[in-house]
């Protein structure tokens, strides 16, 4: 009886769950009715910054929303207000970003309907965005995005949180998501170990400072982006912004060789 | 000339992007059973391939006034897992008035896990603390809900380079004339302690911090030192 | 055909030169099979190189990684070429040491030819037709830097080939994090402690941020007529101190009986036989 239980632990393997997943994307695809899932994120936006400072959460992110390598569209917002308490910002499929802001819109109404005063704090909205994510991958009809929520909880303290497609989410002091986890979160961790205390007119400064290696580096970022801050007061969204960028190494005598 | 370079041999095969529900965010915890309490311990670090998501996330989360859980796999999972847990703790003390036992947690996980035979939750549990006759245990489990009790254990990313070493410093494997003292909360702690920096040094998902949990009668006494961050 | 190759090889006449290539059908009918082939040690390696004012400065971490087993805590990985130039390896770690030792020899062969220093553009021309010759299945990934009668020169080298000519560039897992140091910090005619200082940065931020990179920055700067190289340059992690005692009581191995137990002073040399080991 190969393969039945025996006496010693079985433990499942992870390259057992890659070929039943690869199966079911086999059965998927030989069904001849049109797909309902996203299978691959189609318009994208590109890297999510948030870093907390000593009175508030800066976050930022780009205009451009990427068709693959075509810049098809260079003025979407990718920074939402949610109430006076919360900004997120989506990375990932833009599409179904707009999902996700119809549908906090939709409760943002809801709440003020009951007319209580009562609204949901960055933490509650990052639990709810997590089991949104999570409960849509375990239908394998993921919400193709990774999303930063910074805001501040019902203490007035600063809050930046991390949740992505499948559900992995956290806190920490800094966050980035795609591209920006490899260049930014690197400049973003040195500058809060040299600067532990930031306010946010420095942290906004750092903030431009990365989104302009992005933009050297990130070939679906754009030098034209948002910062949005939330502060013990309130939550707002700057209009889109440049940084000022030098290129002039590229007068050196360079080459292939 | 034949040819040499086969199919199966390419080095980059056509990259398929399909959807897949898991990821690995490493991590490892180790737990130790005395005799009237239990150690646990696990690393903060948090990744996802060669990137360190967060520094500062524990894998050992307190579940009663005498019962840890440390859990490490699939991140997303473990969040979800860790919820349903904490309901059904709720419930069970709505409905009888107390605090689950470390044994009826164990068992109840086990269901909690098997539940989801075939779509596991990717986590490694395990569950420490002290038992209904007042002495220390450890289970430990499979992600879909085998387990065990134990003395000794490590799960995560680092068990298979820390579990020989527990086997011969707490189960005396390979050691003629061994005299096992009874052990104490100072030793453990300390050789949990130490264990982490080792493993640290050769387990790329395991770093940043260790933090140390002892429970007893007294209740549970958390501490924290640093690791290897790189 | 087989059977020919193992005949050079042991009359050590017409030997095939280069890679054998023998098993390559076996391997990939046994691949085919589900059978997994053994995983080499790579370097995952953060590794980059910066031109300064009068010079280059060449910087590297220092782990080695099987999987995500740290295989080598303080391995070298800025390889000599020649007197005036140095290459840092990423990829898989045999494949970088074979490929620089090979071109550092072709390049001590050049320099007794021609009776001339080499030129950092020849151990780079030596590299890049090589790599292509194996169509990236030789995986090394290197940063090559010196300074020769024209001048510092610096290049990054693919494992399929392709090269670029930049005036500062990093290379392996860590190499983004170590470029965002760049593009942050880079300025044109720096000194040699501004580049030493930038590079330390640049390779620390890979160490830090990226798992397959660790351990100490090693560093080398070369200028005109002079090597300097900092092996290492600076421990970023250092293991903490270990806080118990693990020694054991003596009597702790297994003896099968104490009779077989001869003590060392007992030993006389009866005979003796000097062998080549190399």
């Amino acid at each position: 009886m190969a393969g039945m239980y025996t006496t010693h632990m079985h433990l499942p393997r992870m390259v057992d769950m890659k070929e039943k997943v690869a199966e079911f994307w086999q059965e998927e695809a030989s069904l001849s009715q049109p797909r309902k899932h996203t299978l691959q994120p189609i318009v994208t936006g590109t890297s999510v910054l948030g870093i907390k400072c000593r009175d508030g959460v800066v976050v930022a992110a780009d205009t451009l929303g990427s068709y693959g390598s075509l810049a098809r569209f260079r003025d979407i917002s990718r920074l939402m207000k949610v109430n006076d308490s919360t900004i997120i910002g989506g990375f990932g499929d833009y599409a179904d970003f707009q999902f996700i802001m119809k549908l906090l819109e939709q409760q943002t109404i809801d709440d003020n309907v009951v007319g209580d005063g009562v609204y949901r704090d960055a933490p509650s909205i990052h639990n709810w965005l997590r089991c949104v994510l999570y409960n849509r991958r375990s239908k394998m009809n993921p919400l193709w995005n990774t999303i930063v929520v910074a805001g501040r909880d019902f203490a007035g303290k600063p809050y930046l949180g991390y949740v992505d497609k499948i559900g992995v989410s956290f806190t920490d002091k800094s966050v980035a998501t795609g591209f920006g986890s490899y260049i930014a979160q690197p400049m973003m961790r040195k500058a809060m170990e040299e600067n532990p205390n930031m306010s946010v007119e420095e942290a906004k400064r750092l903030m431009e400072r990365c989104l302009k290696v992005l933009f050297y580096r990130d070939c679906r970022s754009l030098n034209r982006f948002q910062i949005g801050v939330v502060t013990e007061t309130e939550s707002s969204i700057s209009d889109p912004i440049s940084a000022e960028t030098d290129w002039s190494i590229g007068a050196n005598p360079s080459g292939y060789e | 000339m034949a040819v040499l370079v086969d199919e199966g041999y390419q080095t980059h095969p056509t990259v398929q992007h399909r959807f897949f529900p898991y990821a690995q965010n490493g991590g490892t915890v180790v737990a130790v059973a005395g005799e009237d309490f239990s150690v646990v311990g696990c690393d903060t670090r948090l990744s996802e391939g060669y990137s360190i998501l967060s520094r500062d996330v524990s894998k050992v989360r307190k579940m009663t006034k005498s019962g840890l859980l440390g859990c490490v796999g699939f991140h997303g999972d473990v969040l979800t897992l860790t919820k349903m847990l904490d309901a059904k703790m709720k419930q069970y003390k709505h409905t009888h008035g107390k605090d689950m036992s470390c044994e009826a947690m164990a068992q109840m996980l086990s269901s909690t896990l098997y539940y989801r035979r075939f779509f596991p939750y990717w986590v490694y549990n395990m569950v420490a603390g002290i038992d209904n006759n007042g002495k220390g245990c450890v289970f430990s489990y499979d992600p879909v809900g085998s387990y065990e009790r134990e003395t000794y254990r490590a799960c995560g990313s680092a068990s298979a380079i820390i579990q020989p070493l527990l086997d011969n410093q707490l189960g005396y494997k390979n050691q003629s004339n061994a005299n096992p003292a009874p052990l104490t909360r100072d030793r453990v702690r300390t050789m949990v302690r130490d264990i982490f920096a080792a493993a640290s040094e050769r387990d790329i998902y395991t770093g940043d911090e260790v933090e140390i949990s002892v429970i007893d009668a007294n209740g549970i006494d958390t501490q924290r030192f640093p690791l290897r961050s790189d | 055909m087989v059977s020919l190759a193992v005949d050079n090889m042991l009359v050590g006449k017409d030997e095939p030169k280069g890679f054998l290539f023998e098993n390559c059908r076996r391997n990939a009918f046994m691949a085919k099979q589900g059978v997994t082939l053994p995983k080499a040690r790579s370097t995952g390696t953060t590794i980059v190189g910066v031109i300064f004012n009068e010079g280059v400065v060449l910087g590297a971490d220092t782990r080695a990684t099987g999987g995500s087993i740290v295989c080598d805590l303080n391995c070298e990985k800025i390889h000599y070429i020649a007197d005036n130039v140095y290459c840092c390896g990423a990829g898989t770690a045999a494949d970088t040491e074979f490929t620089t030792r090979m071109v550092s020899s072709k390049m001590e062969l050049l320099k007794l030819r021609t009776g001339r220093e080499g030129r950092v553009i020849s151990a780079l021309r030596m590299l890049k037709q090589y790599l292509f010759r194996y169509q990236g299945h030789v995986s090394a990934a290197l940063v090559l830097g010196g300074v020769d009668v024209t001048g510092p020169a610096l290049y990054t080298v693919y494992p399929h080939g392709s090269t670029d000519k930049l005036p500062y560039v990093t290379m392996g897992s860590g190499s983004l994090a170590a470029m965002s140091v760049f593009e942050d910090g880079y300025k044109v005619g720096m000194n040699e402690e501004e580049a030493k200082k930038l590079v330390r940065d640049a390779i620390r931020a890979g160490i830090v941020n990226d798992l397959g990179s660790g351990s100490n920055v090693d560093i080398t700067v070369i200028k005109q007529g002079s090597v300097q190289q900092f092996r290492p340059y600076e421990v970023i992690c250092k293991k903490s101190e270990r806080q118990g005692d693990y020694t054991f009581p003596a009597g702790t191995t297994a003896v099968k009986s104490s009779h077989d137990m001869v003590p060392f002073s007992a030993l006389r040399v009866t005979d003796e036989e000097v062998m080549e080991i190399s």
